[in-house]
């Protein structure tokens, strides 16, 4: 490695204020703090180190959505191959799912860190690390078909006026991810939802050109839910049933990083390991939203309420939004009661938009979003709560109220 | 005379009703989602605060101050009761589309902002050239607004269709968030960021 750091030295110079490329002083300091540890250490005050910074910790979120984005990509092609009836093996599917998601992962990072560099440039600070994960989140939470125009479209909306209005990253009230989709969803909706976008049916620069089977139908299976008149069996696009098992192991149409619950076990399994995210979000939205159903099972006067909680967890983005989206630090709340009044609610909302309005067959977006705005609330009076307990304490005890409020008990 | 020219400048640039002071959100976005509609609804506006500064300070010596509200409120009441007739009379096809705003016009904050702040105070020319300062800042930011949101949403100005068909076929879409309030919302926060950069 050192050469690389001999070069990078080499021509530092030239990215200082004053140097040739000054313009690009943050993209060059980025790059720096990302290949190497900064030798630069504070000078004054008492400051607490930990190994874990906010660039480590995205790199892990990076590699705890590898498994699904894998997984993506195959089932991408393996939903494309099904739809024209051939199977041309494990490799080629692969690759097929591989060159179909890879122009939207690159139009999303290109879009969202250009406007990163350009607002750090603008700013004059340091180019902020928040993008590297929402540019991978944004691929796996969009349908394969949605046109790439509408995807930089997006970012860019999301990134500018839920992000950088705010402060940039750590001050965004909503997820930044989740704005990027819910834009697209009201802007497009014909692109973000139907029989027609989540299952890619034409070649990609000639591979796996076919035509389409004449039993094939494109709908997810919570918009067959949403469809369903009478009872509902759940087929995969050619017509055949489906088990918990396809369910579990993700060979369903959906959006390209959610289908896979198995991959997403092993994403949370690391984020857990590693305490990125807090098991109690995750624990309380499926808390939630399991208890929501067997509420609406009990009621049970509409096909879409009859469905089982297990059916339900299995189906769509709500495993994905439970270990991914609601567990963002930014925008969950940081107390620990105010995680689980987060999650539930996230749980309960998701549930209910799903099985009470066919309109909007997936409710995990919009219910993480809108528990994003209550997020600060939450914390606040979670804290206001905690104050007057201890304050009700210290009377008891005969201390002066302001005094053991703040002080050591 | 340099004072009437900043009466009837300042409320249209730097101390915009919509974008400084803050008033008139709702109509603003609630009748913005077409261009036409946004046009009216501003010449509306603007008959009723100008006409209303008017008759409000001619009146202003005689009102007793304990029930001036009430008096602004039934000249206001009249004025707008009028605007809507004559836009139903002549113009019914916008008039549908307005629906309830232009009757809102009564809440309207910047009609009784006016009289309270201004038309009570000055004689009835100044009055006039401020009401029509207001109501011209006012239907500025909505025009602005229904353009953008009218050519976007509806690929339209004035329903006449503008983005090319060929264009469609390439993969072009309508923005349906345009026609939703929430990016009026948003168009009005984006000229009151240009508009603030400026003047700092």
């Amino acid at each position: 490695m050192d050469f690389l750091r001999n070069y990078l030295d080499k021509i530092k110079p030239h990215f200082e204020a004053g140097g040739r490329f000054s313009m690009f002083q943050s993209l060059f300091e980025g790059i720096e703090t990302f290949l190497f540890v900064p030798n630069k250490t504070a000078q004054s005050g008492v400051h607490i180190h930990k190994s874990i910074d906010s660039k480590w910790t995205m790199s892990i979120v990076l590699v705890a959505l590898l498994p699904c984005l894998l997984f993506g990509m195959f089932n991408t092609g393996y939903q494309h191959y099904l739809s024209i009836q051939e199977s041309p093996g494990f490799l080629m599917t692969f690759i097929y799912g591989f060159l179909a998601v890879l122009p939207i992962i690159v139009v999303s990072y290109v879009v969202g860190l250009g406007i990163e560099l350009a607002v750090a440039q603008w700013k004059g600070h340091e180019i902020q690390e928040g993008f590297l994960v929402t540019g991978l989140l944004i691929p796996l939470i969009v349908p394969i078909d949605t046109p790439l125009w509408m995807i930089a479209l997006a970012t860019a909306f999301a990134v500018i006026f839920a992000k950088e209005v705010f402060g940039g990253t750590g001050y965004n009230i909503w997820n930044v991810a989740l704005v990027t989709r819910a834009f697209l969803f009201f802007a497009y909706p014909s692109k973000m939802s139907g029989d027609h976008v989540f299952v890619r049916t034409e070649g990609i620069w000639g591979i796996g050109k076919g035509a389409v089977a004449d039993a094939f139908s494109g709908a997810t299976p919570l918009g067959q839910i949403g469809q369903a008149s009478t009872s509902i069996s759940i087929t995969d696009t050619l017509g055949n049933p489906v088990n918990y098992w396809d369910l579990f192991w993700g060979f369903i149409p959906g959006s390209v990083g959610e289908t896979s619950k198995f991959c997403i076990l092993l994403g949370a399994i690391l984020l857990l390991i590693t305490g990125i995210a807090n098991w109690r979000t995750i624990l309380s939205v499926f808390a939630g939203g399991i208890l929501t159903i067997l509420l609406f099972n009990a009621i049970g006067s509409t096909p879409a309420m009859q469905i089982n909680p297990l059916e339900q967890i299995l189906l769509g983005g709500f495993a994905f939004g439970a270990v991914f989206m609601a567990t963002d630090p930014v925008t969950s709340p940081r107390t620990q009661t105010g995680k689980y009044i987060f999650g539930g609610a996230v749980g309960v909302f998701a549930m209910m938009v799903r099985v009470l309005n066919p309109g909007y067959p997936e409710g995990m977006m919009l219910s993480i979003l809108f528990m994003n705005s209550f997020t600060p609330l939450i914390d606040y009076y979670v804290v206001e709560a905690h104050i007057k307990r201890r304050q009700r304490r210290s009377k008891n005890i005969l201390f002066s109220p302001v005094h053991s409020a703040f002080g050591s008990n | 005379m340099k004072d009437i020219k900043e009466t009837f400048s300042s409320p249209i640039n730097k101390n915009n009703p919509i974008t400084v002071q803050m008033l008139g959100i709702c109509s603003a976005l609630a009748v913005t989602s077409k261009l036409e509609p946004s046009i009216v609804m501003g010449i509306a506006l603007t008959a009723v605060v100008a006409f209303s500064n008017v008759i409000l300070s001619l009146l202003r010596n005689t009102i007793p101050n304990r029930i001036r509200i009430i008096v602004q409120l039934v000249i206001v009441a009249a004025l707008v009761t009028i605007v809507n007739e004559i836009l139903k009379a002549y113009a019914y096809d916008v008039s549908k589309q307005l629906s309830v705003f232009v009757g809102l016009i009564i809440t309207n904050c910047i009609v009784m902002g006016r009289l309270e702040a201004f038309a009570l105070g000055n004689k009835p020319w100044p009055a006039f050239v401020d009401g029509v300062g207001n109501g011209l800042g006012y239907a500025i930011i909505l025009v602005i607004v229904g353009f953008f949101r009218e050519l976007l949403g509806s690929g339209s100005l004035f329903g006449f269709q503008i983005i090319p068909n060929k264009i469609y076929e390439w993969g072009y879409e309508n923005n349906g968030l345009m026609i939703l309030p929430p990016m009026a919302m948003i168009i009005i926060a984006c000229i009151i960021w240009i508009q603030k950069s400026k003047q700092s």
